[in-house]
């Protein structure tokens, strides 16, 4: 029983030593100049830092590698960029005014999108349904010559 | 009727989806009422003046109501910004005139980190005073969309003149002597 114990314990020692550091990592990623840059913008260029090419965009650029080289994480970076130049430094825009639109309009265009569907995709199926559903009206009955010449057909096809 | 709904739905959503396309363009363009005003000689009141912007190196903030009575020659810049480098020992020259006159430049940094202004403000060693515009809103509002440019505004806080690119000794001399002879 207590052999039990024992190798319980050191599994549960063991799963801890192998998440403690993975959660520890994912706390505190390490920030490359990269990963920052994909993510904020050029505030003078009005372009993804990134594929900037301005005096202003090296200037931040320099910046980032500054905090970089001091440690700091990229949400730390993020944070330390919006109090230098300000919340459109983010490449998503502050949530309040007219750039409330490019939150809200998205999801409302799927929303408005699936509802249209799921009033018109039953109807449309239904309208389907019946389309198949009518039968053909018969024509006028065969005379009893016409009747003869299709009964010599259909045997002749038949040998 | 109701075979029309979906189709006006669908053609009402379009015109709704466009008309904020055409406003949302058209509130993001530049906005030059300033210029225009100044071009036709009405002075505009300098807008936002009563915005707190934080002080350069120091954790006070002013406003450009603060100033109100002086001559001021507001510059915006950025320490990255050659032409702003190259305008930086006028502007400092001027200071040194204009500052017993009861008139002032005001440095507005934008687009900078606070310790590349600082250090733009050492090297060309500026002595007027120097706020930072973080957001951006503050200069927005005067219609700038760059670095540098220069707003003169007279003594009662109104526009007198602007130069939306690098200023020099003679438009700066020209523009702030009649100011500065008006009584304050």
């Amino acid at each position: 029983m207590s052999g039990r114990f024992a190798a319980l314990g050191i599994a549960v020692a063991l799963a801890f030593a192998c998440i403690v550091p993975g959660v520890a990592v994912a706390v505190a990623p390490r920030a490359s100049l990269t990963d920052v840059e994909n993510d904020v913008m050029c505030v003078a260029c009005h372009e993804p830092l990134a594929v900037a090419q301005s005096p202003q965009a090296d200037a931040e650029r320099g910046f980032i590698e500054g905090l970089i080289g001091q440690g700091e994480t990229k949400a730390q970076i993020e944070q330390a960029l919006v109090g230098q130049y300000g919340p459109a430094v983010l490449g998503r825009p502050p949530a309040h005014g007219f750039n409330l639109t490019v939150y809200i309009l998205p999801p409302a265009l799927v929303a408005v999108g699936l509802a249209t569907l799921a009033v018109t995709l039953p109807r449309w199926r239904r309208r389907a349904r019946a389309a198949q559903s009518t039968t053909i009206p018969a024509g006028p009955p065969l005379s009893p010559a016409d009747a003869r010449r299709l009964e010599e057909d259909l045997a002749r096809y038949e040998r | 009727m109701r075979r029309f709904l979906l189709p006006g739905l669908v053609v009402g959503a379009a015109v709704l989806l466009l008309a904020l396309l055409v406003f949302g363009v058209s509130s993001q363009g530049a906005n030059t009422s300033i210029d225009s005003l100044v071009a036709r000689g009405i002075e505009p009141v300098a807008p936002n003046a009563n915005m707190p912007l934080p002080m350069l190196g120091s954790g006070a903030t002013a406003r450009l109501a603060d100033f109100r009575g002086k001559v001021v020659v507001l510059n915006v810049f950025a320490s990255w910004c050659d032409p702003c480098q190259a305008e930086a020992p006028v502007l400092e020259r001027a200071q040194q005139t204009i500052a017993t006159k009861n008139a002032t430049v005001l440095g507005v940094t934008y687009l900078d980190t606070s310790s590349d202004s600082e250090q733009f403000v050492r090297h060309w060693h500026l002595t007027y005073p120097v706020v930072r515009d973080i957001s951006g809103n503050f200069i927005r509002s005067f219609g700038t969309t760059g670095v540098p440019e220069t707003f003169v505004i007279d003594r009662q806080g109104r526009i007198a003149a602007l130069r939306r690119y690098q200023v020099d000794s003679s438009w700066l001399d020209q523009t702030l002597r009649p100011l500065l002879a008006e009584r304050s």
